[in-house]
């Protein structure tokens, strides 16, 4: 214990008063910025904001920043799959968006955080990949979706979802590029991504950065129109109790009945 | 998930393409300290899975900037062998087996006492020599038991089991063709002690229920499966005759529980 102490550098010294501070004010039901704990932060879109891209969406939760774009190419199809199109789906933490992001390849963090929205988008099947066949078994489209992480608050996971839903939702196949008419991507489910963190003993939605930082552990739960499940993730090193999952199944469920209509109008 | 097929995976008396029930585990076996140079190390088959750990550490921490004043860091590296699927897979890690790593290390973790160890790494490396669906949570019992063969002080020893949704109902612990053709999956860790969830992941398509059946199932598989993984570290570690108080001990407790016979 005691070298333990002695050898604590002072930011250990100041996340550990801060954790300190958040779990004390969350025992009492609050949160540093004021929010309920089922409360989203302020969530502003802006579509289109890439016109050479085939969609894109300019999100805004909180202060964090997601420009997510959507390129539509043709490809050859996967051998397994000849007569469907292809999501292929990347992010990147550039040193823009935080001090502690470094340039370079992808990291462990970026993987997760684009493997996790792909999840939520691939099986809620929200596009409709077996229209997206130009030549059976020889050419479809692939959906490319890049995630650029602008301005970091925390909570990417869920500001990059919306930021790609959106953006898939406005996106339209370049099909003049083989003779025939542009059409929009078609799209069958929305998903909706609903991330939590657990501070003390207390779950709380759409953690900030500040929150981030002292959070164990942190559920994403993605649901689609019908309240089923479709993709989840568990991370950090700290533990839920099942009775805590649950309840973070429900949440989703709520808030992803909402925010498909207020965030998506659909 | 995404592959559509005809296959009819569970039959009319409700048996499963490899004649298992639907609450059934494969067979498990676990064996400890089967590496020389490593500081702990495991070896689990698990169905067809085949998979090897080994522990390092607590060591120093390299490159320096890793380490951490207060605590041990703890990098696990899930890896497939080329050799271990149908298709040939490329050499080193992917953008899935990173992501893997990622929590496997973080569900290690959160058992281990990493506060005794400032600035050192306990890195786990996990090698799937033979993958047949379900190696993520495999390979994360297994690492489990090298840690503890290397002498690593933790809370408890975290195991995992997997269920998922075939032919749509609910059923534990897929293999190669319900994972490929299956509807969902959905790994599990848990810390058997406290029952509270270290890892875990979900896709393809679940309503609430069939999510709190998949769970309540893959919660009491990995119960049976703690008991597997002490076992093996009584084997190794136990005199003989001890060796046979564990082992009838262990019959009596499974066959109370015919569920996963």
């Amino acid at each position: 214990m005691e070298m333990m102490i002695m050898s604590r550098s002072s930011d250990e010294i100041v996340y550990g008063l801060k954790r300190d501070y958040l779990e004390k004010i969350s025992s009492g039901g609050n949160r540093i910025d004021g929010r309920k704990f089922d409360e989203y932060r302020e969530i502003k879109i802006t579509t289109n904001f890439v016109t050479r891209a085939e969609g894109s969406a300019d999100v805004r939760l909180g202060n964090t920043r997601v420009l997510v774009g959507v390129k539509i190419e043709q490809g050859e199809p996967f051998p397994d799959t000849p007569n469907s199109g292809i999501l292929t789906t990347n992010a990147e933490l550039i040193p823009m968006a935080s001090p502690t992001f470094e340039s370079g390849p992808p990291n462990e963090d970026s993987i997760e955080l684009a493997r996790v929205v792909d999840r939520a988008i691939r099986e809620s099947k929200m596009i409709d990949l077996d229209k997206l066949v130009i030549t059976p078994g020889e050419k479809v489209w692939v959906v490319f979706i890049d995630i650029h992480v602008l301005d970091y608050d925390g909570n990417l996971i869920d500001a990059s979802t919306i930021g790609a839903v959106s953006a898939l939702l406005e996106a339209k196949v370049p099909a003049s590029k083989v003779g025939q008419e542009d059409f929009q991507l078609p799209i069958n489910h929305i998903p909706v991504m609903v991330t939590m963190a657990k501070i003390g003993s207390n779950i709380m939605v759409d953690p900030s950065l500040e929150e981030e930082e002292v959070a164990t552990a942190r559920i994403s739960v993605a649901t689609d129109e019908n309240g089923d499940l479709v993709a989840m993730q568990k991370g950090l090193s700290g533990s839920f109790t099942v009775e805590e999952i649950f309840k973070a199944v429900d949440t989703s469920i709520e808030i992803g009945k909402d925010f498909r209509k207020r965030v998506f109008g659909r | 998930m995404s592959m559509v097929s005809n296959i009819k995976l569970i039959d009319e008396n409700g048996l499963r393409i490899d004649g298992r029930k639907f609450n059934e585990l494969r067979p498990i076996k676990i064996e400890v300290g089967v590496l020389n140079r490593a500081d702990g190390s495991a070896y689990i088959e698990w169905g067809g899975n085949k998979i090897i750990v080994a522990v390092y550490g607590p060591r120093e921490a390299f490159p320096k900037h890793t380490q951490n004043p207060s605590r041990a860091i703890v990098n696990a590296r899930y890896n497939m062998a080329a050799f271990s699927v149908d298709e040939r897979k490329r050499p080193g890690p992917d953008r899935r087996a990173i992501e893997i790593s990622k929590i496997i290390g973080e569900a290690l973790e959160s058992a281990i006492f990493v506060e005794q160890y400032p600035r050192t790494s306990i890195d786990v490396y996990i090698e799937v020599l033979q993958a047949d669906a379900g190696t993520r949570i495999a390979g994360l019992t297994a690492a489990s038991v090298a840690l503890a063969d290397a002498g690593i002080p933790m809370k408890d020893m975290i195991v995992g089991c997997a269920s998922g949704k075939v032919d749509g109902k609910i059923v534990l612990d897929l293999n190669k063709e319900e994972d490929n053709y299956g509807q969902a999956d959905v790994p599990l860790a848990i810390i058997p002690r406290t029952q509270e969830v270290v890892l875990l992941q979900m896709d393809g398509n679940l309503t609430r229920e069939e999510f709190e059946q998949a769970i309540e199932m893959s919660k009491k598989a990995a119960l049976f499966i703690s008991n597997l993984q002490k076992e093996a570290l009584l084997a190794k570690y136990s005199r003989p005759e001890e060796k046979e108080e564990v082992k009838e001990e262990a019959e009596q407790e499974n066959h109370g529980d015919d569920d996963h016979e």
